[in-house]
């Protein structure tokens, strides 16, 4: 009964967490989707979204959910304005321009933090910090429930932007063929600004939902790059579903495996999971044959 | 030189063309009337898919000038192209093969000109391509390929053209549905909308078009009305196998 109940807790926390992987992972195969951009810098705009945070925690006291609200204008223009800036340049030369220009820029963003807040970790206090909601006999974590909750409806609000509106519909047609999007009329350059942009101000958001459960450092970004990619090519490079379940994985094998064999290797046990679907299947979890017309 | 009274939709002025230091089209100039179907023929690499990417903006030309509905068009992007009022069924249909049909054909009036006609143009469209309606929820990606062209083609009129141009529209189709495709292409040039026809197969082109240009490395050789060019010995010889 014991250990059902710790499966069940074990179970959910996985959950709640690859909900937050499956947010970073969507934002990076998005913008692989669109640009076939490897962005080496995803993980650091998640943690430019954490210092955020933390300044407008700090600052203006502000709850970290509402200050994702009030800075994502500003977190999408810094984004938007790196792709006109940096990757618009790169646009159709070789795949390994625009993958050092990105980790060029990782390099920048977290020696940017490094500068301004220090190297010293950096926490939030919250109220609810170690508020906790009891569901039966498994108790979850206030923050951790919120995190998995908000990640959940950015990925939703993401899906319906991309399958119901017209200016999704645009993204999805240059992510599919860019020269046909050109040729009906879709300015695909700015396609590609708009997706990085928004892929970018997604790990954003994933770092102020983090922010109340972990500490800040200014190098914190690289690991979430790591998991970024986990995450997407356990799914299936370019897609979201995918991302989804491979977030989940990535979740479910890091909790399970922290609480079943040794918390010191957390974030191996993602990495072995990633290892053995790269064996047997090489495609991603989720993935089909990439089909190019 | 068969001059059209009015002035032409698009013209097109000792054009040079080519790819990096090699250049592959030399001094072309033709032009295509308000609703004239317009042929531009001629083998495997003798430039015409060339001269067609420079005139829907897919290269800038190295010297030359494109005049399109009154407007000097020398440099522009597709998409800009494309917002003023010039369609494109490219080669190989570059269409979006997890996209639905309807999604497809939806994007052919991406643009404001198109948008508040679109429902008329989907009606419109559907009537053109009744092959198409039942297959309005399917992905692009499983119709067959004579289909597929259909939907290029169907989403080029989605936005309500001032003018078509095409590029290869029987490459990779049976020959039975080469002669359906250019029947099509003739029904909607019959609807008056210009359209110039770049294609290998000369003599289905001769056989829908009014007129025609036969390029070889890079020059034009010859033109004039398709019915003359059909009789033409040299066009004969080279093109027709007679």
């Amino acid at each position: 009964m014991e250990t059902a109940v710790a499966l069940l807790q074990n179970i959910s926390g996985g959950i709640l967490i690859g909900g937050v992987y499956a947010l970073v992972g969507t934002g990076l195969s998005l913008i692989f989707g669109v640009m076939r951009v490897i962005n080496f810098a995803h993980g650091e705009f998640l943690a430019v979204g954490m210092y955020l945070a933390l300044v407008g925690h700090a600052a203006f006291g502000l709850e970290p959910y509402l200050a994702m609200l009030l800075v994502a204008p500003l977190g999408f223009f810094v984004a938007f304005s790196i792709e006109r800036l940096v990757l618009s340049r790169l646009v159709d030369s070789p795949e390994q321009s625009t993958l050092l220009a990105t980790l060029g820029l990782a390099l920048i963003l977290s020696n940017a933090l490094l500068l301004l807040f220090g190297a010293e970790p950096k926490t939030m206090y919250v109220s609810y910090a170690t508020a906790t909601v009891n569901l039966g006999r498994v108790t979850l974590s206030i923050p951790l429930l919120l995190a998995g909750f908000v990640a959940t409806m950015i990925i939703l609000a993401l899906y319906l932007f991309l399958t119901k509106t017209e200016p999704g519909r645009a993204v999805r047609a240059t992510a599919e063929n860019r020269l046909g999007a050109e040729l009906v009329g879709i300015n695909t350059l700015a396609v590609h600004s708009v997706v990085f942009g928004l892929g970018s101000l997604i790990a954003m958001a994933a770092g102020f939902v983090l922010m109340p459960l972990l500490f800040a450092i200014p190098t914190v970004g690289a690991g979430f790059t790591l998991k970024a990619f986990v995450v997407t090519v356990l799914g299936g490079m370019g897609s979201i579903s995918g991302a989804i379940g491979g977030g989940l994985v990535l979740g479910l094998a890091e909790v399970l495996g922290a609480s079943y064999l040794s918390t010191g290797y957390r974030d191996a046990y993602g990495l072995i999971a990633f290892l053995a679907v790269l064996l047997l299947r090489p495609e991603g979890l989720f993935g089909r044959t990439i089909k190019r017309v | 030189m068969t001059a059209p009274k009015a002035k032409p939709i698009l013209e097109v002025d000792r054009l040079d063309l080519g790819y990096g230091e090699l250049q592959v089209v030399f001094e072309v100039s033709l032009e295509v009337a308000r609703g004239e179907l317009v042929g531009l023929v001629g083998g495997n690499g003798s430039g015409k898919s060339t001269v067609l990417r420079a005139i829907s903006g897919m290269i800038t030309p190295w010297s030359g000038e494109i005049g399109f509905d009154g407007l000097k068009v020398n440099g522009l992007k597709p998409h800009q192209m494309t917002r003023l009022g010039m369609a494109h069924v490219p080669m190989g249909r570059q269409l979006f093969p997890n996209l639905t049909v309807e999604e497809n054909l939806s994007l052919g009036a991406y643009l404001r000109r198109a948008r508040h006609n679109r429902s008329r143009n989907l009606e419109r469209v559907f009537e053109l391509f009744p092959d198409l309606v039942s297959k309005r929820r399917q992905p692009a990606g499983s119709l067959s390929g004579g289909q597929q062209q259909m939907l290029a083609i169907a989403r080029a009129l989605m936005l309500d053209p001032k003018m078509l141009i095409m590029d290869e529209p029987s490459l990779g189709l049976a020959p039975f549905l080469v002669k359906e495709a250019m029947q099509v292409v003739r029904r909607v040039a019959d609807m008056g909308l210009p359209i110039l026809l770049v294609e290998q197969n000369v003599r289905q082109v001769l056989l829908v078009s009014d007129r025609a240009y036969v390029l070889e490395n890079g020059r034009l050789v010859i033109d004039g009305p398709s019915v003359d060019l059909m009789d033409n010995p040299l066009v004969k010889k080279a093109y027709l196998g007679l």
